[in-house]
């Protein structure tokens, strides 16, 4: 719990992850030329999202943070899911 | 006088500022889906006037910025100052090269009357108005939060090259680089919403 500081991020590690982002984002510009209908949305929504957990827990050392902060985050993300869900409830069923 | 310092507080003192700053841009994309479940054909005209290309480059500009500053702290860490501040320089120049393309892509769209406010704009359809709206409003408070990132970031490698901010006491680089991270991590979703999905 009660680490200082943390030990620095290997270049290698670092720059592997920057190489997934980059993959990531090609594949996720790709499947945007192809025409799936709702399954364009998901496949975007879900390479941004696992983007996002590579920033997250390498570039922002969430991984070799103390759990709170984990838990934190997924009180902020449960937050926002619960605005998102119930302001839908109410906006597809007027 | 020795100083006392808790860098673990410090760095979650920034965490809990970063959620609060995923909930204000959580609430604008809150926004987005609902108008995209509203009028998703004036969205996806709005959409098309995007340039994905210029979307793109600034992605990879984002994304390589954010390797660079995280390379910029384990160098700081490993004690080697000279590329710490070589790697600061690169990333604010990737984020005024991303304020470059950021300002192109407006530049076009304002020559055809597209701002908030726009002869132009006020011509289209509700639901592309309320497209175009919410672009502004996402991609500026964005850019707004990239011009801040690039300050501190300015400002960190000022206090980097004093000494002040050192392997031993590198929370200031800790806390500027995870809220470049944050911009990256908006620009992430920001991306495929407005510029691919349509």
């Amino acid at each position: 719990m009660n680490q200082t500081t943390h030990g620095a991020l290997s270049f290698r590690c670092l720059t592997t992850v920057w190489i997934l982002l980059l993959v990531l984002t090609g594949i996720t510009v790709g499947v945007s030329h192809l025409d799936l209908g709702a399954i364009n949305i998901w496949a975007a929504l879900g390479i941004a999202t696992l983007k996002a957990s590579l920033v997250v827990f390498y570039f922002m050392h969430l991984k070799h943070e103390p759990r709170l902060l984990v838990i934190c985050l997924f009180i902020t993300l449960l937050t926002l899911a619960t605005f998102i869900g119930l302001t839908f409830f109410d906006v597809l069923y007027r | 006088m020795t100083t006392q310092r808790d860098a673990f507080g410090a760095r979650l003192g920034m965490w809990l500022f970063l959620f609060s700053e995923l909930l204000l841009f959580g609430g604008l994309f809150l926004l987005y889906a609902v108008y995209l479940a509203r009028y998703p054909s004036d969205f996806a005209a709005g959409g098309q006037q995007l340039d994905t290309l210029l979307g793109t480059g600034n992605t990879l500009l984002l994304i390589t910025s954010s390797l660079t500053v995280a390379l910029a702290l384990s160098a700081l860490q490993q004690g080697r100052r000279q590329l710490c501040q070589m790697l600061l320089c690169v990333t604010i120049l990737a984020s005024l090269l991303f304020l470059t393309i950021k300002g192109i892509e407006w530049q076009a769209k304002f020559g055809h009357g597209l701002f908030p406010g726009g002869a132009e704009l006020e011509t289209l359809p509700a639901g592309q108005q309320i497209f175009f709206s919410l672009y502004f409003v996402t991609t500026g408070l964005h850019g707004l939060h990239v011009l801040i990132g690039a300050a501190l970031l300015l400002w960190t490698l000022g206090l980097t090259r004093k000494g002040q901010v050192s392997a031993e006491n590198p929370i200031m680089l800790e806390n500027s680089a995870l809220y470049w991270h944050l911009v990256d991590l908006i620009w992430i979703f920001i991306f495929p919403l407005y510029y691919l999905l349509l």
